[in-house]
């Protein structure tokens, strides 16, 4: 379904107001977020960077802007903003054409997602001290903002989002599962027009920020949803539809950053789930205590199951001899890789529900935090909506645990289909791929209730 | 058809009694209403023990010793707390008669790592546990037996008009 049909909705997405209007408010939230990390109470649970970033901002993004609206998120985020406005001189008006910054390509070697991976890593190894310390996330939220604007002055377009930041890596990745796209309409259209200015820009808007031709869209993974395309197609061949969940994963991809992306999404999952919520202190000791030789063992150990366990079992049980099914069907050894990245992808959905049990967890046990946060964000004794004291709560533990196995055993199911279809794609069977998700969501299970 | 079977398998994998899991079986002479105590030592940012196991219908009393700040100690699904001041001890006693595993956790702010200072209480069994894989087993089973008759690859972009 043709959302872009509704009138309303498309100049509301074609306008540039709207989305400047929430633009602003969010730019405010995330400055205001680095101020109080900064500035406001080292307690964590009382301070608005922390309550608001780390549970408001993660359950909105990962229990309905991901699963429901894929790269929405990306579509109101403010990190890339400053730098943006900057690259283009301009906040609303019309492109004019002289690039005014150094406006370099970024290297081909470093144009895919291997940086966002590490960045991920980087951040996940240090997410313990991250998520409970408001001066660590105010800095890390400031470093995101300034990195975005240095590297809008020296290359084209957003390079922060395409390949660097740590949030866009998994967004990008489990965007596939969403029932919303941005596509065109028709490609002979497209092969006809002159300029591709959703390409290259126009007087309507400017080129895709994301470095993305529309006209070749297979998968919701690097669009942005910024909606400058269905500002400067002059053919008005871009639409944003409504679809099946998960269509993306259907036609999956080949890449091995993208492959290994859904295993550190994986495997971050279940370690989040036995190190915070587990009740085992020595490994909250280890993960919270950065640079003592605990944290070095639980750093090691997080690398090699992320980049040695899961990838290497699974490697093992769909190809259990070198020379696999993949390889015999067309004997060269790219076909094995690209079966083992193409069968990868299964492991999409059953990551993003993995995400989706761990938070849900994480939310509702602190949400409480939330009331307190708003009216005192700094910890500093205020009480401006009356709700700071609001003692904390956990909330709807009673359908905690239903709605976890819901998502594990949902999140299960939908990567078996997934891997039945990927599986025929790459002309092998899918039943081990079925097995493994079933050993890890049992395990994820286990971890969890 | 098939699916009305599989969710008859799943309403007995939901609903059916766990006689053989729902306590080890030289627990089973105490099992109603027995006394059980513990002591905790909570400090930054764990308990130790943090793992405890009791039957249904016991009387749970925990000693909550605290070695450095104030802890807390918050049941999930229990809705019973304690607090211990510094270096002081705190009683809890609570009857254990709902089945199945809890957190619990600190509820007084003690430093950075408080929201993850978690234990697990297993009353019984954790059947839920044993369903939810069950439940999981059904669903590949279901899934590999019946494969999708119309392939999601059919999917096709809407009609155009242009
Ligand atoms: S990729 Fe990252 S910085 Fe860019 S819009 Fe998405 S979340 Fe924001
Ligand atoms: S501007 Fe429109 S018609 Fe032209 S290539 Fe882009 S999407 Fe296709
Ligand atoms: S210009 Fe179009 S294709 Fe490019 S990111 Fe924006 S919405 Fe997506
Ligand atoms: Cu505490």
């Amino acid at each position: 379904m043709e959302l872009t049909r509704l009138p309303l909705l498309k100049s509301a997405l074609k306008s540039r107001y709207p989305q400047l209007a929430v633009f602003i408010v969010m730019l405010v939230g995330y400055i205001f977020a680095i101020l109080a990390g900064l500035i406001g109470t080292p307690v964590g649970s009382h301070n608005f960077s922390i309550v608001f970033v780390w549970i408001g901002w993660w359950a909105i993004l990962i229990l309905v802007a991901v699963p429901f609206f894929g790269r929405g998120w990306c579509a109101v985020c403010p990190i890339p903003l400053p730098g943006e406005w900057l690259q283009r001189g301009a906040i609303l008006s019309p492109p004019d054409k002289k690039p005014k910054w150094l406006n370099l390509r970024v290297p081909k070697m470093f144009r895919n997602i291997w940086l966002q991976n590490i960045s991920f890593l980087l951040l996940a190894l240090f997410s313990s001290v991250l998520l409970t310390t408001p001066n660590i996330t105010g800095i890390i939220l400031a470093a995101m903002l300034f990195t975005a604007i240095g590297l809008s002055m020296i290359f084209e377009r957003r390079a922060f989002c395409r390949y660097l930041c740590p949030v866009g890596g998994f967004i990008g990745l489990y965007s596939q599962t969403a029932p919303i796209e941005l596509r065109i309409n028709d490609k002979q259209v497209c092969a006809k027009c002159e300029g591709k200015p959703c390409y290259n820009g126009n007087e309507k808007g400017y080129g895709c920020p994301w470095d993305v031709f529309p006209g070749g869209l297979t998968k919701n993974t690097y669009c942005g949803l910024c909606m400058e395309c269905l500002r400067t197609c002059p053919h008005d061949n871009i639409a944003l539809n409504l679809r099946p969940f998960a269509a993306d994963l259907a036609k999956p991809s080949a890449r091995m950053d993208e492959a290994f992306k859904a295993f550190i999404m994986l495997g971050s999952a279940m370690i989040y789930a036995g190190v915070l919520l587990g009740p085992w202190g020595a490994l909250k000791d280890a993960a919270y205590n950065v640079g003592s030789g605990a944290w070095f063992v639980y750093a090691a150990a997080f690398l090699a199951i992320i980049f040695v366990v899961l990838p290497g079992t699974f490697r093992l049980m769909i190809f259990p001899s070198p020379i696999g099914r993949g390889a015999a069907l067309s004997p060269s050894k790219g076909a094995g890789v690209r079966a083992f990245a193409a069968l990868s992808n299964s492991l999409i959905p059953l990551g993003l529900m993995f995400w989706v049990a761990f938070s849900l967890s994480f939310v509702l046990t602190n949400a409480s935090y939330i009331f307190a946060a708003l009216s005192d964000p700094l910890g500093l004794g205020w009480n401006l909506f009356g709700t700071a004291n609001i003692a904390w709560q956990p909330i709807l533990t009673s359908i905690l645990a239903p709605a976890q196995t819901l998502s594990l055993v949902g999140g299960l199911a939908w990567s078996a289909r997934t891997a039945q279809r990927s599986a025929q794609e790459a002309h092998v069977s899918s039943v081990p791929v079925v097995v493994y998700c079933f050993i890890v969501t049992a395990f994820m299970l286990w971890l969890l209730l | 058809m098939a699916w009305i079977l599989l969710g008859l398998l799943a309403a007995v994998v939901a609903f059916a009694p766990l006689p053989a899991l729902s306590s080890p079986p030289q627990a089973r002479t105490l099992r109603q209403g027995s006394a059980q105590a513990f002591e905790i030592d909570a400090r930054q940012f764990a308990y130790s023990p943090s793992e405890l196991k009791v039957n249904t219908g016991d009387t749970v009393t925990i000693q909550l010793v605290s070695a450095d700040v104030v802890h807390g100690l918050y049941v999930d699904g229990y809705d019973v707390s304690v607090e211990a001041d510094p270096g002081q001890s705190a009683t809890l006693t609570f009857v254990a008669d709902k089945p199945g595993s809890f957190r619990f956790r600190c509820n007084i702010t003690c430093g950075a790592m408080h929201p993850f200072m978690i234990g697990k209480l297993t009353v019984g069994s954790n059947d839920w546990l044993y369903r939810s894989i069950g439940f999981s087993i059904l669903a590949i089973i279901g899934i590999l037996l019946f494969p999708r008759s119309t392939p999601i690859t059919n999917y096709q972009l809407p009609p155009t008009d242009h």
